[in-house]
C-alpha cells in the first residue's frame, strides 16, 4: 500500500504536535460533539437499530466468508450489464489500470468524487506523473488539494481548516487550477460554497472521464452505490463519458436487498441524517442516459492480507461512516493527522496496519492510539470490536508471530529492542500523560460496556493495571464461522 | 498470473482456516428488524413524507389533477423562469399553463445547455416517508439523470398516496435495480465549512415537492 504520508512522525509525536494547536483542537473538539449528539438522536428514531446493527454484521460477515464467490457474481453481473471489469492486487496495479483506461479515452483531465481507496493508493499523484490531472470535486476536497493539504476526517475531511483559512486558500489558489474566486470573496460558508460551485461547474460540464469509489456493490445486480450530499458525485457519475470505479473487493454484499439494512444504518451513523441528500444507484451503463463506457476496477491492495487474520478480518465489515472518530477521546484530542494514514480515527488504528503491515514505526505505533475505551464498538454500525483487534494488533507488534503479507505468509519477528517497539512505549506514555483522554474513555466504558478483565502482553501490561481491558464479544466473528460448520445445524 | 486469480486465490488461502458453510443466504442472514417504523393510516404517511421533506427544507405544496398546470405555472413564474426542462413522458398538461419555454430533454443536448436552462419538472417512481425521500428512476416522466441535476431549481410531483411508502426496505422492493436510479432528500447541501449546513452546492438548490392526490 502506498499512502503512507512521506516523513511521517510516528503517532505519538504527530498527536502531541496537534494537541499543542488551538485552531485544530477547537474545531475538532466542537465538530465531534456535535456530529456526536446528532447520531444519537438519529439512531433514536430507529426502534429495531440493534437488530439492523446486528443484520449489518451478519451480512458482511457472510460476504467475506464467501468474498471469492460473491467477486466472480459480480463480475458477471456487471459485465452482463455492460460493464469492464478489472482486477487489481495492489496499489500500483490498479494506479497503472486507470491510467491506461483514462488515456485511452485520449483526456489529459477527470474529475473525481471523495474515495477513500483512490486517496489509500495515491491514485491523483501517479496520474500527475503520467501528466492526467486529477480535480477533486467533493468542498472538503478541494479545500484539502488547493491548500496541498491531506484530508484530517473520514466525513469532513477539512475539518481543520476554519472558514477564515478556507477564504484564504481559495482567494490564493483557486485562480492556478481554473475560475478564480471573486475578489471580495468573505467567509461565509454561503459564499465559500457559491465560489466552489461556480469554481467546479466548469470542470463538470466539459468532463469527459469521472473517477469515483463506491460504498456498496450489489453481487447480485452488478449495481454499484454512491451516497453523497453535494451532487458532486452525481456530476462525476453521469455527466462524463467514461466513468472509472476503484472499489474495495470488501464493498461487495450479495442482494439488492441487503441495501435496506444499510441505508438506514450508513446516513443515520454518518452525516447523522435519516438520509443524506442524494444516493446513486446505477448497474452497467443505460443507453443515452448517463456514461456511456463503465469500468470497476476490485482492489485488493491488503484487504486479502487482512482477510486472512482471524481476529483482524472483522475490520474488512467496515462501511467508512467515521461514527467511531467523532466517538473517540483519542481522536478529538490527537486530529487525523497524527494517524499517518487516508483511514483516521479508531478504525484507521486497526486498518492501516492491516493494510500497511506494521514494518514502519507510524503503523507500529497505530494499535497503541487507544484508550481502549470501547466507545468505537459501541457505535459501529457494523459492531466492529476495535478495542479486541488493537489488543491483537497490539500482541503483533510485541510478540511477532505468523502473518500473511501480499499473499505470503510470513513470520514477523517481536518488536522487542525495535523501532516498533520503542514507539508503542512512546505511545503509551503520551496516553498516560494525557488523562483526560483517558478518563473520558472510562467514563464511556463503564456506562456502555461489561468489561472482563485481560493482561496485555508486553508494554501494554502497563495499562493493564489501571484500565479494564475488552472481554470476547457476544460472538466473535472467528466463532461465528466455527459455529456455522456443516451448513444447516447450529444456525440461529 | 493475472490480477484476478492472484486476488481469487489469496481470498481462498485466507479463507482456509474457516469450516465449511453452505447454507443458503436467506438462512445466513436474520432479518429481525422492522419492515416499517411505527403504524401509520395512509393519510399519517402522506403527512409524515410532508413533514420530512420539510425538515430537510424541500419546499411541500398539495396539489389536485385539474390545479396542478396552475400551481406548477405559479412556481416557475415565481421563480422568474425562462425555460423549462420537461422529460420526453411528463404529461403535457402538467406544464400547459406555464409561460416559461419548455425544453425537450434531448441525449444530444450539451451539458452547457442544460446549465442555461432555469428549471426542471420531473414525476418520480417512489416516495419515503420516513427519510423524507423521492426516488427517479428514469422513466420517461422523470427523464435522463443529468436534467434533475443540472437545472438549480427542481419541481417533483409525487402521486399520493400511490407512489409513496413508509420505508426504506418498502422503497427497495418497489424499485428495479437495472434502472439507473437517484435517491434525493432534500435539496444538494454541504457542511465540509465548520460543520455549517449550506443548501446546493452542486445540485439544484431549490427543491419543491407537489403532492398530488
Ligand atoms: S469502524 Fe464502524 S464506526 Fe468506524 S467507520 Fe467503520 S463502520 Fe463506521
Amino acid at each position: 500500500m502506498t499512502g503512507t504520508f512521506v516523513g511521517m512522525p510516528a503517532f505519538p509525536k504527530a498527536a502531541h504536535d496537534a494537541v499543542h494547536d488551538p485552531t485544530l483542537r477547537g474545531n475538532l473538539r466542537h465538530a465531534t460533539h456535535t456530529i456526536r449528539a446528532k447520531r444519537a438522536r438519529a439512531v433514536g428514531e430507529l426502534s429495531d437499530w440493534a437488530a439492523l446493527r446486528e443484520a449489518g454484521r451478519r451480512i458482511k460477515d457472510h460476504t467475506l466468508r464467501h468474498l471469492d464467490r460473491y467477486l466472480l457474481q459480480l463480475e458477471e453481473s456487471v459485465t452482463a450489464a455492460g460493464g469492464t471489469v478489472h482486477w487489481a492486487a495492489d496499489a500500483d496495479e490498479a494506479n497503472r489500470i486507470v491510467a491506461r483506461l483514462v488515456r485511452e479515452t485520449g483526456e489529459s483531465e477527470v474529475v473525481k468524487v471523495k474515495s477513500m481507496a483512490t486517496q489509500e493508493i495515491g491514485l491523483n499523484e501517479a496520474l500527475e506523473a503520467e501528466g492526467i490531472r486529477a480535480y477533486e470535486t467533493d468542498l472538503a476536497e478541494l479545500i484539502v488539494q488547493l491548500g496541498e493539504d491531506r484530508p484530517s476526517h473520514i466525513l469532513v475531511p477539512a475539518i481543520h481548516r476554519n472558514r477564515g483559512e478556507i477564504r484564504d486558500i481559495f482567494r490564493k489558489e483557486m485562480g492556478r487550477w481554473g475560475r478564480p474566486a471573486p475578489d471580495d470573496l468573505t467567509d461565509t460558508p454561503a459564499e465559500l460554497a457559491e465560489a466552489a460551485r461556480l469554481h467546479l461547474r466548469e470542470k463538470f460540464l466539459r468532463a469527459k472521464v469521472g473517477i469515483s469509489g463506491a460504498n456498496f456493490m450489489v453481487a447480485e445486480t452488478g449495481t454499484l452505490v454512491v451516497v453523497e450530499s453535494e451532487g458532486n458525485g452525481r456530476m462525476c457519475l453521469t455527466l462524463p463519458e467514461t466513468l472509472i470505479s476503484v472499489v474495495g473487493i470488501e464493498k461487495v454484499v450479495p442482494a439488492w436487498r441487503d441495501l435496506e439494512v444499510f441505508l438506514q444504518t450508513l446516513p443515520r451513523s454518518s452525516t447523522a441524517e435519516r438520509m443524506n441528500p442524494y444516493t446513486s444507484m446505477w448497474t452497467g451503463t443505460t443507453d443515452e442516459d448517463g456514461p456511456r463506457a463503465f469500468h470497476l476496477v476490485l482492489l485488493d491492495n491488503g484487504r486479502t492480507d487482512t482477510l486472512a487474520d482471524r481476529v483482524g478480518r472483522q475490520a474488512l465489515r467496515c462501511i467508512r461512516c467515521s461514527a467511531c472518530l467523532n466517538v473517540c477521546p483519542v481522536y478529538e484530542r490527537a486530529g487525523g493527522h497524527a494517524y499517518g494514514s487516508v483511514y483516521p480515527g479508531p478504525i484507521g488504528a486497526i486498518l492501516s496496519p492491516q493494510l500497511r503491515g506494521t514494518a514502519s514505526e507510524i503503523d507500529a505505533s497505530l494499535p497503541y492510539a487507544s484508550s481502549l475505551c470501547g466507545a468505537c464498538y459501541e457505535v459501529c454500525p457494523v459492531a466492529i470490536d476495535i478495542p479486541e483487534v488493537l489488543v491483537h494488533l497490539r500482541e503483533r507488534v510485541v510478540e511477532g508471530g505468523p502473518a500473511v503479507r501480499q499473499g505470503n505468509k510470513v513470520v514477523l519477528r517481536p518488536a522487542k529492542g525495535h523501532a516498533a517497539e520503542r514507539a508503542a512505549m512512546r505511545a503509551a506514555r503520551w496516553a498516560f500523560g494525557h488523562p483526560g483522554a483517558l478518563r473520558a474513555g472510562q467514563r464511556l466504558a463503564s456506562r456502555t460496556r461489561r468489561l472482563h478483565p485481560r493482561t496485555l502482553p508486553g508494554p501494554g501490561r502497563a495499562w493493564s493495571g489501571t484500565r479494564d481491558l475488552p472481554a470476547v464479544p457476544a460472538e466473535p466473528f472467528r466463532d461465528w464461522w466455527q459455529r456455522t460448520r456443516g451448513g444447516k445445524d447450529g444456525a440461529e | 498470473m493475472s490480477g484476478r486469480e492472484r486476488i481469487l486465490g489469496r481470498v481462498r488461502r485466507a479463507l482456509a482456516d474457516v469450516a465449511p458453510d453452505d447454507r443458503p443466504y436467506g438462512e445466513a442472514v436474520p432479518r429481525d428488524y422492522l419492515r416499517e417504523h411505527g403504524r401509520r393510516t395512509v393519510e399519517e404517511t402522506v403527512e409524515l413524507l410532508a413533514e420530512n421533506l420539510a425538515d430537510y427544507r424541500a419546499v411541500v405544496h398539495r396539489g389536485t389533477e385539474d390545479r396542478l398546470p396552475a400551481l406548477i405555472g405559479r412556481l416557475l413564474a415565481e421563480r422568474g423562469s425562462r425555460e423549462v426542462l420537461v422529460p420526453a413522458g411528463l404529461p403535457p398538461a402538467w406544464t400547459a399553463a406555464a409561460d416559461a419555454v419548455r425544453v425537450d430533454d434531448r441525449a444530444a443536448d450539451t451539458p452547457q445547455r442544460l446549465d442555461r436552462v432555469d428549471s426542471v419538472v420531473t414525476g418520480c417512481a417512489v416516495a419515503v416517508a420516513e427519510t423524507g425521500t423521492i426516488v427517479l428512476d428514469g422513466s420517461p416522466d422523470q427523464g435522463r439523470r443529468r436534467i434533475s441535476l443540472v437545472p438549480d431549481h427542481h419541481i417533483c410531483v409525487v402521486r399520493v398516496p400511490d407512489q409513496v411508502v413508509s420505508s426504506v426496505p418498502q422503497a427497495l422492493e418497489r424499485l428495479d435495480p437495472g434502472r439507473p436510479l437517484t435517491w434525493i432528500s432534500g435539496p444538494s447541501a454541504t457542511s465540509d465549512i465548520e460543520l455549517d449546513r449550506v443548501e446546493g452546492v452542486h445540485g439544484p438548490r431549490t427543491l419543491e415537492v407537489i403532492l398530488l392526490g
